[in-house]
């Protein structure tokens, strides 16, 4: 039996299959059509809505995610807000009265997921700004009003007179019925419990945030037969800092892992800000985009860059292994079957050191990239030294340029070495042309990505990139 | 005798000029309701179709056992079951609703699989083996013309100056011979065109784009009375739907009833599209004998429906030492797809595009429509006017540079202006707004000075350019097809005084139905909280037009003021005579009656009160309206005429930033001054106007449609299509309705329609980018910029102009002092 709480009131399913997505279980079952399915692979925002976990105590916040990609059951012991929840009768939410007022819906069918994306940050202590707007809206489509009324709103909704449900500002946390091994998603809150099931269930599909997994549900209809939820052990959710680094857990989510980039990688934070949406954010794990090992995820190269390691628990032991020996061909790793990552392991930048990241798509926001370039580097004087390139976009999986980080090495970065450099790109690169760019642009592209470096360290004061 | 309803308390009249959309509560609450969210009929069925993966092959065979054995399963569907025509096509045959021994498409429907989920139905499509003899399909439109290969023949239009024609716009003499009235009624076209001074040539490639509407296409069909059939459609056409489920069926229409309460979205897509969604479901429904819903996922819908036509253009310009054209020969290459759909409508109205806003001399424009085997393409958003008007601004920016001069000097000469305002398709421009708004948004927008802020800018900035563009919009308001320039309405009093209505157009986020509800609230003196819409259904209003070419309110909101008015007129009847009062000082207004006795008292009578009187003493409370525009005519073989009741005129001001190494860009900063004559709600109209601006700015930047060498389409999903998202939209973006200017045509308040026209406005976010990549080159060169300008396009044009550019290296850094 599946247990949370939608709109302040306990709801109890009998029975939920494993592949089945919240936004099914919400819409079919329970009826509560007011959240829209625009796309079923968390691309466009229109089924937002918002969970809190009453668990976190006071400081639990609500966060935006797709219900269209949120296996039903991590639903479990959750507050689940949807649309059909703010007003109370006839009175509005402010986000909502602050929609109506600024005519911020017209076709009305992304509405739902605006407003639950914008009642997120209306409970939200953070002051809001034009970046944290974008931050928080770019996995919201609206084909109809060019967004500048959703702004406005956005930006009055503080200041607009509504109504809030009473229950809304009560951390109340219940006690969902616990974990039972019988059915077909597992929920384990410890390791133990996972190596054990991961014994029993050697083929059980792992998820964590399931941005990626639940689209074989949604888009190529596939049933999963077992699944093994990490998102309730503890141990995975922890970042543990030492002297040289951090391990952080593989069920840490991007926006639990943001502060620590933040402070400590800059250009990594604001690729964080570009990777999927943050409804997407708000659910996936740096984990799972390398365990997932696509050639166009957004953070493995910025790992190799760093030189990160992983902790992988196969059932009977733990082994480390740097990041750079785990991908092995398109979307094969390193892992053994029954194998799992716990943690990665982010190196702490020494002296001197520097992490670019430059993400190239054709939309800013909730896109995937065409070319990803992360590198890292020591200036010692003008010279480069420890130098690490790499590169998503451009090959069967994120890959390091070699090659290229030689022709760079106890070098000065002036216009003879980006040449090299650049020769040395189209020597041990064959992009793919796709959809989203052909090979020569890739190629094109990341070698001006390295000019793009020489003029930032060159000559600082001209400018390389759009804001 | 049973009493009359209770009469509520009168409520004031709102004052507000900008109400709220109708639903826009159910909006935010979540209570507006699309088709899938509605209760479901107990035994509703799902169903989910099979799609060619070829483009063109025979159909050898089609093995569907395995799919009817799969669980869940209820009912396989094949082109053998269609009682009726099995023919979907909106204008002209050619769209099988399911495949007969051919394909001409990846993407196009095979089979459907009705089942009793809709899990079930989509899992058990893989299930069936399909076996194809391939043909070699028609992909490159250009090559489809060189061969022959079109669905429709090609049109063109030619005007020599001085003008042929007398004032009214009628031809003087047609007595040419065949060939001459094919080139127009006078050759000499050419002559002035290659007298010119100086001339440009070039060509282009505009993509199409996908509607990625957010509501996914949908259709639910139930059996109804009388072995009929009641479709909720998703559908800016809901008569088509009765009348193609009609004939699939072999029923008479009187059978079908197809209702729109409103869609998530439309823009083009769900004119013509829709109804193949309810013709399946209806068949179904029919072969069942329960309700059926067919909704497709969001891949099957951008693979099965057709989007906004590609173009290939090219043109050739001849101009003086001003700038001033003398004359222009344009020829326009539509990419239809594999049947006519609206392809002739399309191309037609690129044709009549061409000139944008720009007087062209003598001129001549060709169009053709090239069949290639893809989805066929359909109405978008401005309906092949946006495409045609690309080559006249990429002509005049080249015109500019060559000549040295600013690209809005150049614009601003080529105006249409009195003297010189006759179209190549000899319609006569009336209302010279034009010149006077580009003067005003140049004036507001501070242009001068921001050009030569960016100028200077470029001049110090080896990589990151900038690029500024100013660009007009003149859109001609009317169907083509003169016979859909018509609308009806019904209007019910009920006898507590509220009112329903009803009318021809749907509701897909336009504001329509609020429009109407004002006109009707306005007619009869009420608060608008009294006049209601309930759906569009076509048992309520019959025969309509869809809800396209931006006419839904012009023609009913028209429709129901005439309803509105009859009603009146019947209502001062009653109550003059009722009440002996003087019948010219009658009012409704505020909700009540207010009028002059004859002996000179005056006299106030509530709205319902005297609903209720006029009710009990059997005067009809409802009645309809209909509309047709009047004036409008093209004669086709002559290609003269006047197509266009009247034009709606805006221009914009884009500021671009783009990357000269990464070929990424934003758009900064967007200035807008559209012309919508007397504005019927401002609030809803300014949303027409961005949004529309936006959503062109996808279609000429980010959103990308692919198709690998087979002919599948590869961008099929929102994770590969990218439309424009929050951030992308300029957060200084500055939009202003012009003002004083009614239209000069008696239009409903002369008001002007607002769907489309605005949507052509990112056409100075293009000639931005085309601007800042010539900064590159010094503003002296020309670089070709297809669209989508996505940054890869952008990034290789940089690179063409750094090439082609003695005066640089490819390097790009310049040796500045820190």
């Amino acid at each position: 039996m599946l247990q949370f709480r939608l709109n302040g009131e306990i709801v109890e399913i009998a029975e939920v299959a494993p592949h089945e997505s919240a936004l099914v279980l919400l819409r079919e079952t329970l009826k509560r059509c007011g959240t829209k399915e625009g796309c079923a692979s968390g691309d466009c925002g229109a089924c937002t809505v918002a969970l809190r976990d009453p668990g976190r105590g006071p400081d639990a916040r609500f966060e935006s995610v797709n219900a269209c990609i949120l296996p039903a059951w991590q639903l479990e012991g959750l507050d689940v807000i949807t649309v059909e929840g703010l007003a109370k009768g006839e009175a509005l939410h402010p986000v909502q009265r602050a929609m109506v007022d600024h005519h911020a819906s017209q076709c009305g069918f992304c509405t739902p997921g605006f407003v639950m994306s914008l009642f997120t940050l209306y409970h939200d202590p953070e002051p809001l700004d034009d970046h944290r707007l974008a931050v928080a809206l770019g996995g919201n489509l609206c084909r109809c009003t060019g967004y500048r009324p959703i702004r406005a709103a956005a930006l009055a909704m503080r200041e607009t007179a509504g109504v809030v449900p009473d229950w809304i500002d009560q951390v109340r946390p219940f006690a969902a019925e616990a974990c039972n091994d019988a059915r077909a998603f597992h929920r384990p809150t410890t390791l133990a419990e996972l190596d054990a099931l991961l014994k029993r269930h050697p083929d059980a599909r792992l998820v964590a945030g399931g941005t990626d997994l639940m689209l074989e549900s949604t888009i190529r209809l596939a049933d999963f037969p077992q699944v093994i939820d990490l998102t309730r052990i503890d141990a995975l959710k922890t970042i543990e800092e030492h002297d040289g680094g951090w391990w952080v857990g593989a069920g840490v989510t991007y926006t639990q892992l943001a502060p620590l980039l933040e402070r400590h990688y800059p250009a990594f934070a604001r690729l964080l800000d570009r990777l999927g949406s943050q409804q997407v954010r708000n659910r996936g794990t740096l984990a799972g985009n390398v365990a997932n090992a696509s050639p166009i995820g957004d953070t493995p190269p910025v790992l190799l860059a760093l030189d990160a390691r992983l902790r992988i628990s196969g059932g009977d032991g733990v082994r480390e292994m740097a990041l750079n020996d785990f991908f092995l061909d398109y979307r094969r790793t390193a892992l053994a079957p029954g194998e799992y990552i716990q943690a990665i392991w982010l190196p702490r930048l020494g002296d001197g050191e520097q992490l670019k990241v430059w993400k190239l798509s054709k939309r800013r926001d909730d896109d995937i990239s065409a070319v990803l370039m992360a590198i890292r580097l020591r200036l010692d004087d003008s010279y480069l030294r420890d130098v690490r390139v790499a590169f998503g976009g451009m090959a069967a999986t994120p890959k390091r340029a070699l090659e290229t980080e030689a022709e760079l090495e106890d070098r000065p970065l002036d216009e003879a070495a980006v040449a090299a450099a650049r020769a040395a790109i189209a020597r041990e690169f064959t992009p793919l042309s796709d959809a989203r760019a052909s090979s020569d642009y890739r190629l094109t592209a990341a070698g001006n990505l390295l000019e793009r470096l020489r003029l930032q360290l060159a000559e600082p004061h001209v400018a390389t990139e759009i804001h | 005798m049973r009493s009359l309803i209770d009469l509520p308390a009168r409520r004031a009249s709102s004052d507000n000029v900008s109400p709220a959309h109708d639903s826009a509560i159910g909006h935010v609450t979540g209570r507006a309701s699309y088709i899938d969210d509605l209760s479901e009929p107990s035994g509703l069925l799902h169903l989910a179709i099979g799609l060619s993966t070829r483009a063109s092959a025979g159909l050898a065979s089609l093995a569907l056992d395995a799919v009817r054995r799969a669980p869940g399963v209820v009912e396989v569907l094949t082109a053998a079951d269609i009682p009726g025509h099995n023919e979907v096509g909106a204008v002209y045959p050619g769209d099988p609703l399911l495949a007969e021994g051919e394909v001409r498409y990846a993407g196009q429907a095979l089979f459907a699989v009705v089942a009793t989920s809709l899990r079930a139905a989509r899992q058990a499509i893989a299930l069936a083996s399909v076996e194809y003899v391939d043909r070699p399909p028609s992909l490159d439109p250009v090559e489809a013309i060189r061969q022959g290969l079109t669905v429709l023949p090609e049109h063109v239009q030619c005007r020599a100056t001085p003008a042929p024609l007398d004032r009214t716009g009628v031809l003087a003499d047609d007595n040419g011979t065949s060939e001459q009235r094919h080139a127009g009624p006078d050759g000499n076209w050419r002559q002035a065109l290659d007298a010119a001074p100086h001339h440009v040539e070039g060509e282009q490639f505009i993509g199409g784009q996908e509607h990625f509407y957010l509501e996914g296409q949908i259709a639910l069909a139930e059996p109804w009375e009388d072995d009929g059939l009641r479709i909720l459609t998703s559908s800016q056409h809901p008569s088509e739907v009765q009348k193609l489920v009609a004939e699939v069926l072999g029923l008479p229409l009187h059978r079908i009833v197809a209702e729109v309460r409103r869609m998530g979205g439309g823009f083009g897509g769900k004119e013509s599209q829709a109804a193949a969604l309810g013709a399946l479901a209806a068949l179904a429904a029919w072969r069942t004998g329960r309700a059926v819903k067919f909704r497709m996922p969001r891949e099957t819908d951008m693979r099965f429906t057709g989007k906004r036509h590609p173009f290939h253009n090219r043109y050739r310009i001849g101009f003086d030492d001003d700038g001033l054209i003398h004359g222009a020969e344009i020829e326009l290459i539509g990419d239809c797809g594999h049947s006519p759909d609206l392809s002739e409508g399309v191309v037609d109205r690129a044709m009549f595009h061409a000139d944008n806003a720009y007087y062209l001399g003598s001129a001549r424009v060709i169009g053709h429509r090239a069949m290639t085997h893809t989805a066929s393409n359909t109405a978008f958003r401005g309906f092949g006017g946006p495409q045609g008007m690309m080559p006249i601004e990429n002509a005049l920016d080249d015109i500019a540079r060559r000549l040295g001069l600013d690209p809005l000097d150049v614009r601003k000469r080529n105006l249409y202006a009195p003297g010189r305002d006759e179209t190549h398709y000899g319609q006569r421009i009336e209302q010279h707004l034009i010149q006077s708004l580009v003067e005003q948004l140049e004036r507001d927008s501070d242009y001068r000075t921001r050009r030569e802020r960016i100028r200077q800018y470029n001049a110090a900035s080896p990589v990151v350019k900038r690029g500024l563009a100013l660009t007009p919009v003149k859109f001609g308001i009317s169907f083509t097809a003169a016979h859909l320039n018509q609308a009806g309405a019904l209007v019910r009093i009920y006898t507590d005084g509220s009112v329903l209505a009803n009318h021809g157009g749907t509701e897909m986020g336009q504001g329509l139905h609020t429009k109407v509800c004002q006109v009707v609230a306005r007619e009869l003196g009420l608060p608008l909280e009294l006049v209601r819409i309930s759906a569009t259904r076509t048992d309520k209003v019959p025969n309509t037009s869809p809800t396209a070419a931006s006419s839904g309110a012009d023609l009913n909101a028209m429709a129901a003021r005439e309803a509105a008015l009859t009603l009146r007129s019947r209502l001062y009847a009653f109550a003059a005579k009722r009440h002996a009062l003087a019948p010219d000082s009658l009012a409704l207004a505020d909700g009540e009656l207010r009028a002059t006795t004859l002996e000179g008292e005056s006299f106030r009578l509530d709205w319902a009160a005297l609903v209720q009187q006029a009710y009990m003493a059997r005067v009809a409370l409802f009645a309809e309206g209909h509309y047709s525009t009047p004036k409008i005519g093209y004669d086709k073989r002559a290609a003269r005429g006047r197509p266009f009741y009247y034009f709606a005129y805006g221009a914009a001001v884009s500021e671009v930033e783009i990357d000269s190494l990464s070929g990424e860009y934003r758009v900064v900063r967007a200035d807008i001054l559209h012309d919508v004559g007397e504005s019927l709600n401002p609030a809803i109209d300014l949303g027409q106007v961005e949004g529309g601006y936006i959503q062109g700015l996808g279609w000429l930047t980010s959103e990308e449609l692919k198709w690998n060498a087979e002919g599948q389409l590869t961008t099929v999903n929102p994770s590969t299509y990218k439309i424009p998202a929050f951030d992308d939209a300029p957060i200084d973006f500055r939009v202003a309705l012009l003002e004083g200017h009614p239209n000069s045509e008696a239009t409903i308040y002369r008001s002007k329609a607002v769907g489309e026209p605005p949507f052509m406005l990112a056409i100075s976010a293009w000639a931005a980018l085309r601007d800042a990549i010539s900064s590159i080159g010094g503003y002296r060169l020309n670089p070709r910029l297809d669209t989508p300008a996505t940054p890869e396009r952008v990034l290789f044009a940089c690179q063409a102009m750094r090439e082609s550019d003695p005066a640089k290296t490819s390097r790009v850094a310049v040796q500045a002092q820190p």
